[in-house]
């Protein structure tokens, strides 16, 4: 937020400096009955948070209090989270959250094309806040960051567009947008998923535009018929081919895009190492959410629980090793839970098994049911609302939703 | 309920927990892993349809203040009614001190009268329970009383003689009140939680004060017993009272049942409490819990038995908790040793360390101590 003098000599504030978009529309088709119900970003993650409560915990640490949501798949779930923002303290006089849905206009309504096309719809909302400068997210990337710092470099480089740039394993650039820069960080060069790279920089789909540069570049490629209205295949290169000033941003830390159930799972998985990498109890990063209103877990006499997080409203008196437990769950005597993530709000009866799995919120696994084995390589999913009977078995790499329930 | 407005008013000889309540209101002790004590009775309040709320504060009121803010967790930040501080002197250059429960009232008594309400439930914030007043106030209307004084049948003999007994007729209307006497065998233990008409009210408190009669159980109801019409209405359920050191360890422990855990959190209506936006507990590869309340945040790399830990505690290697209650941000280093041990906020208990009290007379350990 910029202060400055006006003409009484008195401080007041000008202008934000800079606004978030968030994009939060993605169905996340690859997370299968993960997302059938829910936007990607409304996904459960880490044992008591939703995905979007990540880019959104960054923007207050990082000083953003003016954030745009964009939504389009199956909004209401991240609607009714986000509400007026005041979880991540975005419920502000001047600024706050604000949820950006498709809209109908004269000509017609439209969905967003692509995540070029969201952001040149809402041209409006970015035109109403008038910033300096534009930060672009994704909803569903878990991470910790400051965008100030990716800010102040944007500045010190005078750069038109930043990008922030992580370092990934050399076979794996085939997956990613591959920069490559000069020596001072200028990007040359921006490939689409190479087959040869050149550097293993990959974009993290944050981008920092000035605000005139992103409206002009918006607007050209509106009227591109060819376009496919994605910043990564069009708007960038475009800007680049213009020889515009992009620098990449350097990051050093932990960054994943749950794409994929088997991503998901590890995503999950990642926060139970002694010391991972990303960090959850950061008294000076807090990662906000919305409260669940749970008294704190019970962990019973005939319990053992290790390598695990578990939530608050929990009572567990099985065995849980290296899993993730969500609010309200309760795990009966008898039952074991390994290597998997139990959503809100599920019950676990008793000497029932599970291995590898994730078990949707409110589903129901009665006794003695067995879920995945023990040295099985793939991850069981039990989408939301499910009761498992007593005694079924699922072994193999299944997704159970409500149109082929077992039993 | 929405024609009841809540007065909670904070005890007076509060002291009673010694090193607890030293730089604490009793209403701001902390209890049951995440909770103050006032979450509670204002869970209570809200979720039985009230929705304004004044707290007559005494003294060393900071850390109630700085839990309450503007009661937006309890949904009683409103624009109309909500939740309200009721200081104790309108005066800031009062020198002489609250001389007592019915002082307080009077110093607050035009608030009290501009409210929208026509009647006041009066309570404390030392009783702990999830209680849903709907009932005692359909009783408060269809016997027509004057008051309705909540009670519990008390089990613990020797405990009768600290508190107001109740002698009830049949039909709930109190015939006698005071402490115990040996005419009677009534068990029935006063909740302190009044339901009364605003306007008996106002005028009851501006007569004891009148008259010079401070306190509010004595001098305004039992003076008033043969006078008023005042009922007893029964509560069942649990409830935990917060008066000792003993019974506060006591009943902490009481919610490492199941049944009890699931009866206060759960029963009637969800207790809400000031959000911190800690993470989920963490148990390490070397945790080893049993019988245990713990609230998030928590890092858990010892081995922890029959104990409540509140947010934010660390328990390191080696470490090893039993029977004891450890508030936010503590911290129990590598091989440290503590059983019955009541750890205040932000103790820190260093490498090897051995620390043990009794059961009947757990060890307090005071705020921010190294030890």
């Amino acid at each position: 937020m910029a202060w400055v003098e006006n003409e009484w000599g008195i401080y007041v504030m000008r202008k934000k400096e800079c606004v978030a978009m968030i994009l939060a529309g993605g169905q996340g088709s690859r997370l299968g009955s993960l997302t059938r119900k829910i936007a990607k970003p409304a996904v459960p993650f880490g044992g008591k948070y939703r995905i979007i409560d990540f880019p959104l915990s960054n923007c207050h640490n990082s000083g953003i209090d003016t954030v745009g949501v964009l939504t389009q798949y199956r909004p209401l779930a991240l609607h009714s989270y986000i509400g007026i923002g005041s979880p991540w303290d975005l419920d502000r006089r001047d600024g706050g959250v604000y949820v950006l849905p498709p809209y109908a206009q004269e000509g017609g309504a439209e969905w967003y094309k692509g995540t070029a096309d969201a952001i040149y719809q809402n041209l409006n909302f970015i035109d109403m806040i008038n910033p300096n400068y534009v930060l672009v997210l994704s909803g569903d990337h878990i991470y910790n960051m400051d965008y100030s710092v990716m800010l102040d470099h944007h500045k010190k480089q005078r750069a038109e567009a930043t990008i922030s740039v992580i370092e990934v394993p050399w076979h794996e650039t085939s997956r990613f947008g591959i920069m490559n820069t000069d020596t001072s960080g200028r990007i040359t060069e921006f490939i689409e998923k190479p087959r040869d790279a050149k550097s293993n920089l990959a974009s993290m789909g944050i981008y920092i535009f000035n605000w005139r540069l992103l409206r002009k570049s918006l607007e050209e490629d509106r009227k591109n018929a060819l376009s496919s209205h994605d910043f990564g295949k069009d708007i960038i290169p475009k800007l680049l081919m213009d020889g515009h000033r992009l620098f990449s941003y350097y990051f050093k830390g932990y960054w994943k895009d749950v794409g994929t159930v088997e991503s998901f799972w590890e995503a999950n998985m990642d926060l139970l190492t002694d010391e991972p990498e990303l960090d959850l109890y950061n008294p000076n990063w807090r990662i906000y959410s919305v409260n669940p209103t749970r008294p704190p877990h019970y962990i019973g006499s005939t319990a053992k629980i290790t390598r695990s997080l578990v939530s608050e409203g929990c009572s567990i008196l099985g065995e849980v090793e290296h899993s993730v437990i969500f609010p309200g769950v309760h795990i009966e005597e008898g039952a074991v839970v390994k290597d998997s993530i139990v959503m809100p709000y599920v019950t676990i009866g008793r000497d029932a098994q599970i291995y590898r799995g994730i078990i949707g919120r409110k589903s129901l696994i009665e006794e003695g049911a067995l879920i995945g084995a023990i040295n099985h390589e793939g991850i069981c999913v039990i989408e939301e609302n499910i009761v498992i009977p007593s005694d079924a078995q699922i072994l193999e790499n299944h997704m159970i939703s409500k149109q082929k329930q077992v039993g | 309920m929405q024609n009841v407005m809540g007065i909670i008013h904070l005890n007076l000889g509060q002291d009673v927990l010694k090193e607890l309540t030293m730089g604490r209101p009793l209403a701001a002790l902390p209890f049951g892993g995440r909770y103050r004590l006032i979450d509670f009775i204002l869970s209570n309040m809200v979720n039985s349809g009230m929705q304004n709320v004044g707290i007559l504060v005494q003294d060393k009121y900071r850390a109630l203040m700085d839990h309450l803010r503007s009661g937006k967790e309890w949904d009683l930040a409103r624009k109309r009614d909500g939740l309200f501080i009721l200081p104790p002197s309108p005066n800031p250059c009062s020198t002489s001190g609250c001389r007592g429960s019915v002082e307080n009232f009077y110093n607050n008594l035009d608030y009290i009268e501009s409210s929208r309400q026509e009647y006041m439930l009066i309570a404390g914030s030392h009783i702990v329970c999830n209680l849903n007043y709907r009932k005692a106030f359909k009783f408060h209307k269809d016997m027509n009383a004057d008051v309705t004084i909540l009670y519990k049948e008390h089990d613990i003999e020797d405990e009768l003689t600290r508190y107001t007994i109740l002698d009830c007729q049949p039909d709930g209307r109190i015939s006698d009140m005071g402490s115990q006497s040996p005419r009677s065998a009534s068990r029935k233990v006063s909740m302190e939680m009044y339901l009364i008409e605003k306007r008996l009210l106002v005028e009851l408190i501006k007569d004891s004060q009148a008259r010079g009669g401070w306190d509010f159980t004595k001098d305004v109801l039992i003076k008033n017993v043969d006078k008023l019409k005042m009922f007893g209405y029964p509560y069942k359920g649990y409830a935990a009272r917060i008066d000792s050191i003993k019974n506060y360890y006591r009943h902490n422990m009481d919610l490492l049942r199941p049944e009890k855990w699931e009866e206060l959190f759960f029963k009637s209506g969800l207790v809400y409490t000031k959000v911190k936006d800690e993470g989920p507990v963490k148990y390490k590869e070397n945790a080893r819990v049993f019988n245990t309340m713990i609230a998030n945040g928590c890092i858990i790399e010892g081995r922890v038995e029959n104990s409540i830990l509140f947010r934010g505690v660390k328990v390191h290697k080696g470490a090893y908790i039993k029977d004891s209650i450890i508030m936010q941000k503590c911290e129990i280093a590598e091989n440290a040793i503590i059983e019955n041990v009541i750890c205040d906020k932000n103790v820190c208990i260093t490498q090897g360390k051995w620390l043990k009290g009794e059961k009947n007379y757990p060890l307090v350990v005071a705020k921010g101590t190294v030890v």
